[in-house]
């Protein structure tokens, strides 16, 4: 029998292999869209940034705390350029 | 998958090697074109606009969750579907993917569609389908199909989670047009695969898959589909009424439940020997019907959805 360079269980593997492929490749661009969805619209960005936030707290402890932060924020930003409060990326 | 050494000395019975086709297969793509009909109208019905591509990817992981089911239930089912004619021709029956490799897919599959799921849109939605997997595959596959004539009753919720899934991703909770999407599958599904059952008897009497059929009788079960239509139509018509609904969406529920309880009398005023007589013709188009009877009433539910801006569609 002729040595042939592919054989029919040759093609049928490249297809499956090219087939996979395709599968991660979309799985990979599809991942990437949903990531820069995400992040343009802020979503999972919140309790990354190590400061507490009023928003992140019950609404009696908000209040006070949110004073609280406002004054911590100016100082930090006067004295010592802290990272501000609000809209820190990790 | 077979390596190559086998492949290369095989007889005709031997398994062959997988193509990629096959494995999609095991995925039962029909069933998944159902899942992604149903989860795209539980979406796009729902009161709140995911993006495109968050929408996009929660119909994906749907149907891939769908399709990990059904790769579990082959391997789990895979000595049965070799008795019945309908399925032996399935992936695993047939040689070309094994067992375990099916079991490995379901899994996978599994795992990577609820958390993909619950990452693009919300962890209650992720939730929901790991339950749904886990009715499908366990509740169903393992546990009902073989010990109960109510399997197709209880494991049909199984399919019905589709449209709740959709909504729950959109919306973060489930809510009563969530629950009569869920619950009009639910209660369409007995009544459409005892149809099937009632000319395909000797598929599962063969398997020794005990189908209402088998265990209760032919004539118990052409009641059965008469009570499940009767019980489906305040159902559908109960939706149409809600936020879902509207003016279009009623006449179409009116228009198919009269139609189907007409089906379902037909059938249950005849006997065997008249059915056997033609080849069960009444009893196959009652089934196609079914079919019909689903994708209208999403599509219905749809159009409202779709015409509501101009005015046009709900209430």
């Amino acid at each position: 029998m002729a040595i042939r360079v592919t054989h029919e269980l040759h093609n049928r593997r490249f297809g499956r292999n090219l087939g996979l492929a395709l599968v991660l490749g979309g799985f990979v661009v599809l991942v990437f869209a949903l990531t820069v969805v995400k992040i343009d619209r802020g979503d999972q960005m919140q309790g990354y940034d190590h400061t507490i936030r009023p928003e992140m707290l019950p609404a009696d402890d908000a209040a006070g705390q949110g004073a609280a932060g406002q004054g911590a924020e100016g100082q930090g930003a006067e004295g010592q350029g802290a990272a501000p409060a609000t809209g820190g990326t990790p | 998958m077979s390596d190559i050494g086998t492949f290369e000395g095989s007889t005709p019975a031997a398994p062959r090697d997988a193509g990629f086709g096959d494995y999609v297969q095991l995925l039962k793509p029909r069933v998944m074109s159902l899942v992604v009909f149903t989860a795209l109208v539980g979406i796009l019905v729902a009161p709140a606009q995911l993006h495109p591509v968050e929408a996009f990817a929660a119909i994906l992981f749907i149907a891939l969750g769908g399709g990990a089911s059904g790769a579990l239930n082959m391997w789990w089912d895979s000595d049965i579907d070799a008795v019945m004619g309908r399925t032996k021709g399935r992936p695993i029956p047939s040689g070309r993917v094994e067992r375990g490799e099916a079991l490995a897919l379901g899994l996978a599959l599994s795992g990577i569609s609820v958390v993909m799921l619950a990452l693009a849109t919300n962890i209650a939605a992720g939730a929901l389908l790991a339950f749904t997997i886990f009715f499908y595959a366990v509740v169903y596959s393992i546990w009902l199909k073989r010990s109960t004539p109510q399997n197709i009753v209880i494991g049909g919720a199984a399919g019905a989670f589709p449209p709740m899934i959709g909504w729950v991703a959109a919306t973060g909770h489930v809510s009563l047009e969530a629950v009569l999407m869920f619950a009009l599958i639910f209660m369409w599904t007995p009544p459409h695969f005892w149809a099937l059952a009632l000319f395909m008897k000797e598929d599962y009497h063969k398997a020794g898959v005990p189908m209402l059929t088998v265990t209760h009788g032919r004539k118990a079960t052409r009641a059965h589909i008469l009570i499940y239509t009767l019980l489906l139509a305040p159902v559908a018509i109960g939706a149409a009424l809600t936020s879902i609904g509207g003016p279009l969406t009623l006449a179409v529920a009116v228009a198919l439940n009269a139609w189907f309880i007409l089906g379902a009398f037909r059938i249950r005023a005849r006997s065997e020997d008249q059915a056997q007589a033609d080849s069960y013709a009444v009893e196959k188009a009652f089934f196609r019907f079914s079919l019909l009877y689903l994708a209208l009433h999403f599509t219905a539910f749809l159009a409202e959805a779709v015409l509501r801006p101009y005015g046009l569609g709900g209430w």
